[in-house]
C-alpha cells in the first residue's frame, strides 16, 4: 500500500491541564537498524481512556510496548516515560514493578492453561498475596469488574480453557486489574472477537475508567469514538496529532488524520 | 483427476501404510509374547539365573533393568532439563547455539559400542568405577540426554510466546513465567520424552556390555545399605540387565533351556516397557491434568 506523502512536521498536538498518569518524551524505537516510532511525546491524563488509532504498520503496538517496558527484548527504546515523577524507561528501574502497576490485554485472548481462579491468583501469589480470603476477594472483585463474574462463579475451578473467545478476553482483563495496576494498556482489545462480546468489552472498559487510565490501541474507529475520552493518529512511526475525541473524529487539525477519518488514506 | 477420486487414492495410500506398520508391529509383538508367555512362571521371576543348569530365572537381570532407568533417569533428566529450558528460553539465536545444538545431535547417533568402550576407557578403567550399575547409567545418560533434551526443547519451544508475554505482563520474572506457566504445558511432550528414551534404556545391550557388565552377583534384597556391596541398591556392582542377559544366553549360554530362557526374557521385557509406558502416560496426565484444571 503506498500511501500519500504526509509532512511529519504537520502535528498538533492539544495540551489540556487535568492530571496526567503518564507522560512519553522523545521516545524512538529502534528494531535493529529501523528506527520504527519517532519522537513520542505524548500525555495520558489519568481515568481516562485514550485510543491511539491509524493504518496498519504505523506502529500504534510498537509505542504502546514500550509503555510497560515489554519491548526490552525486541527493540532498542530512547526517551523518558515519566510515571509517578519516575523515569521507567530507564535501565536500573524494577521492570517486574513497572508491570505490576503498569498492566497489559493483548489482542488475542492468552489466558493461562490453569483454572479461571489460578488464572487470576497465579501472579498475585508470586507477588506475595498469600492469605486466601484475600485471594477470594480479588477474584471475585476483579471477576465482577472484567463483567465475567456471573457468567464463571459456579465453574471457577474448571480450566479457563473451556471459555468462549469473548469470556477468555474478559478474563483476561480481570487477570490483568487482578494486580490493581494504575494503567490498562490495551493492543486491540477486541478485534478478535464478534459484537456482542465487543460491545461487553465496551461496557466493561467503561466500567473501569473510574479507577484506571486506560490506554487503547484500535482500528475500529466508531469503536475509538464510542469509549475513548481523548485520541491520538499515528502514521508511519509517528504521532501526528492528539486531540479530544470528538474533536480528532469531527474536525481534525492535521491533514493526513482527516484522510483517515474521512476514508481518503493512501 | 477430480479432486474427490484423488482423495480417496491419497486415503488409501495413507490408510494401507499404517496397516503395514501395525500389521509388522503386532506380529513382532505377537511373536515375542507367544513364544515368551508359556515360559513366564512365578519361578522364572522370582530366581536367580544358573549358568549352567536348567530351570535359571531373571531375578536379578529384571530388578537390575529397572534399577539402571532409575539411575539413568536420576543422573540425565536435570541435565536434560537444565540444557533444554536453556536452548528453549535462553540461548540467544547464533552460531555458537547451533553449534550446541548440532554437538547433541551428534551425540544422539553415535553408535552405542562406540559410547561403551569409550566409557569402559573413561569411567570403568580410568576413574575405577569397574564394571557397575553406575558405570552403566552414565553410558546410558550419553543416549539419554539428546533425546531428553531434544524432547524438553521441543515441547517448551511449542508453547505460544503469548503466554510468555501474558507472564510478563503481569510483571512476573522469565524463570517463575518458565517454571510456573509454560512448563505444565509441555508435560505431555517431557513424559514421551522419557519414555522414548527408558526405551532406549530398556533394550540397550552393546553399551552395557562394556559399563554395567554381564555378570549378576548375588544381591539381597533386604539389605538395604546402598554402600554394601551385597545390597540391591548398591550402584557400584556389576549387574547384568534383561537385555544383556537375552544376548549372554543366546551367543554363550550353555544352559540347556537357553532358547526358552531367552525367549521368557524376551516377553518379560516387552510387557515392562509396555507397563511402564502406559505408567508414565497414565502418571504424566494426572500431572498435566492437576497443574493446568484441565480434566
Ligand atoms: N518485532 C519486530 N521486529 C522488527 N520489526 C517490527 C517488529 N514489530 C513491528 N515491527 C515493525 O515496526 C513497524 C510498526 O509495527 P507495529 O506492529 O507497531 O504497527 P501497528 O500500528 O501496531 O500495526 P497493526 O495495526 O497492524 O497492529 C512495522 O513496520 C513493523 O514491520
Ligand atoms: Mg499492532
Amino acid at each position: 500500500m503506498a500511501f500519500k506523502d504526509y509532512d511529519f512536521n504537520d502535528t498538533y498536538f492539544a495540551t489540556f491541564d487535568d492530571e496526567k498518569a503518564l507522560v512519553t518524551k522523545d521516545i524512538q524505537v529502534y528494531y535493529g537498524d529501523n528506527h520504527a516510532f519517532h519522537d513520542g511525546n505524548l500525555s495520558f491524563s489519568r481515568n481516562k481512556i485514550t485510543a491511539l488509532i491509524g493504518a496498519s504498520g504505523s506502529g500504534k503496538s510498537t509505542y504502546l510496548r514500550c509503555l510497560n517496558r515489554m519491548n526490552d527484548d525486541v527493540a532498542r527504546v530512547t526517551g523518558q516515560i515519566m510515571y509517578r515523577g519516575m523515569n521507567i524507561n530507564s535501565s536500573d528501574v524494577n521492570v517486574y514493578e513497572v508491570r505490576s502497576h503498569i498492566g497489559m490485554v493483548f489482542q488475542r485472548p492468552n489466558p493461562f492453561a490453569k483454572s479461571i481462579r489460578e488464572n487470576i491468583t497465579f501472579a498475585l501469589k508470586q507477588h506475595g498475596l498469600k492469605n486466601k480470603s484475600e485471594l477470594d476477594k480479588r477474584v471475585e472483585e476483579s471477576l465482577r469488574g472484567a463483567s465475567l463474574w456471573d457468567e464463571v462463579k459456579d465453574r471457577l475451578d474448571k480450566s479457563a480453557l473451556s471459555l468462549s473467545g469473548g469470556q477468555a478476553q474478559r478474563l483476561c482483563i480481570a487477570r490483568a486489574i487482578a494486580m490493581k495496576p494504575d494503567i490498562l494498556l490495551m493492543d486491540e482489545p477486541a478485534s478478535a472477537l464478534d459484537p456482542i462480546s465487543t460491545k461487553n468489552i465496551e461496557n466493561t472498559l467503561n466500567q473501569l475508567k473510574k479507577d484506571y487510565t486506560i490506554i487503547i490501541v484500535t482500528h475500529n474507529m466508531q469503536q475509538a469514538s464510542r469509549i475513548s475520552d481523548y485520541t491520538s493518529f499515528f502514521h508511519l512511526g509517528h504521532a501526528l496529532e492528539f486531540d479530544r475525541t470528538e474533536r480528532i473524529f469531527t474536525n481534525p487539525h492535521v491533514k493526513a488524520t482527516e484522510d483517515y477519518i474521512s476514508g481518503n488514506f493512501g | 483427476m477430480n479432486p474427490k477420486i484423488a482423495n480417496k487414492i491419497a486415503d488409501a495410500v495413507i490408510y494401507i501404510l499404517v496397516a503395514i506398520v501395525v500389521i509388522i508391529l503386532a506380529l513382532l509383538i505377537g511373536f515375542i509374547l507367544i513364544t515368551g508367555i508359556p515360559h513366564i512362571s512365578w519361578h522364572f521371576l522370582t530366581s536367580v539365573s544358573q549358568s549352567f543348569s536348567a530351570g535359571g530365572g531373571i531375578r536379578d537381570q529384571l530388578f537390575n533393568s529397572i534399577y539402571l532407568l532409575i539411575l539413568t533417569l536420576i543422573i540425565s533428566f536435570p541435565i536434560a532439563l537444565g540444557s533444554g529450558i536453556y536452548l528453549a528460553e535462553y540461548a540467544p539465536k547464533n552460531w555458537f547455539t547451533s553449534l550446541i545444538q548440532t554437538a547433541i545431535e551428534v551425540l544422539s547417533s553415535l553408535p552405542s559400542i562406540i559410547v561403551g568402550l569409550f566409557c569402559y576407557l573413561l569411567f570403568v578403567i580410568e576413574f575405577q568405577l569397574g564394571f557397575s550399575i553406575l558405570s552403566g547409567a552414565i553410558a546410558l545418560t550419553f543416549f539419554n540426554l539428546p533425546l531428553l533434551t531434544r524432547s524438553i526443547q521441543e515441547s517448551l519451544e511449542s508453547v505460544p510466546d503469548l503466554q510468555r508475554q501474558a507472564g510478563a505482563s503481569l510483571g512476573l520474572s522469565r524463570w517463575k513465567t518458565i517454571t510456573g506457566i509454560i512448563f505444565p504445558i509441555a508435560i505431555p511432550g517431557i513424559i514421551t520424552g522419557i519414555i522414548l528414551s527408558a526405551g532406549r534404556v530398556f533394550g540397550e545391550a552393546a553399551a552395557l556390555i562394556y559399563t554395567a557388565g554381564e555378570s549378576a552377583p548375588a544381591i539381597s534384597y533386604s539389605n538395604f545399605n546402598p554402600f554394601n556391596p551385597a545390597s540391591f541398591l548398591n550402584p557400584m556392582r556389576p549387574a547384568e540387565t534383561l537385555a544383556v542377559h537375552i544376548w549372554k544366553v543366546n551367543t554363550e549360554g550353555v544352559t540347556p533351556d537357553a532358547s526358552q530362557i531367552s525367549s521368557g526374557s524376551s516377553a518379560v521385557l516387552i510387557i515392562v516397557i509396555l507397563i511402564f509406558n502406559l505408567g508414565a502416560h497414565y502418571l504424566g496426565k494426572h500431572l498435566y491434568d492437576k497443574m493446568t484444571a484441565s480434566k
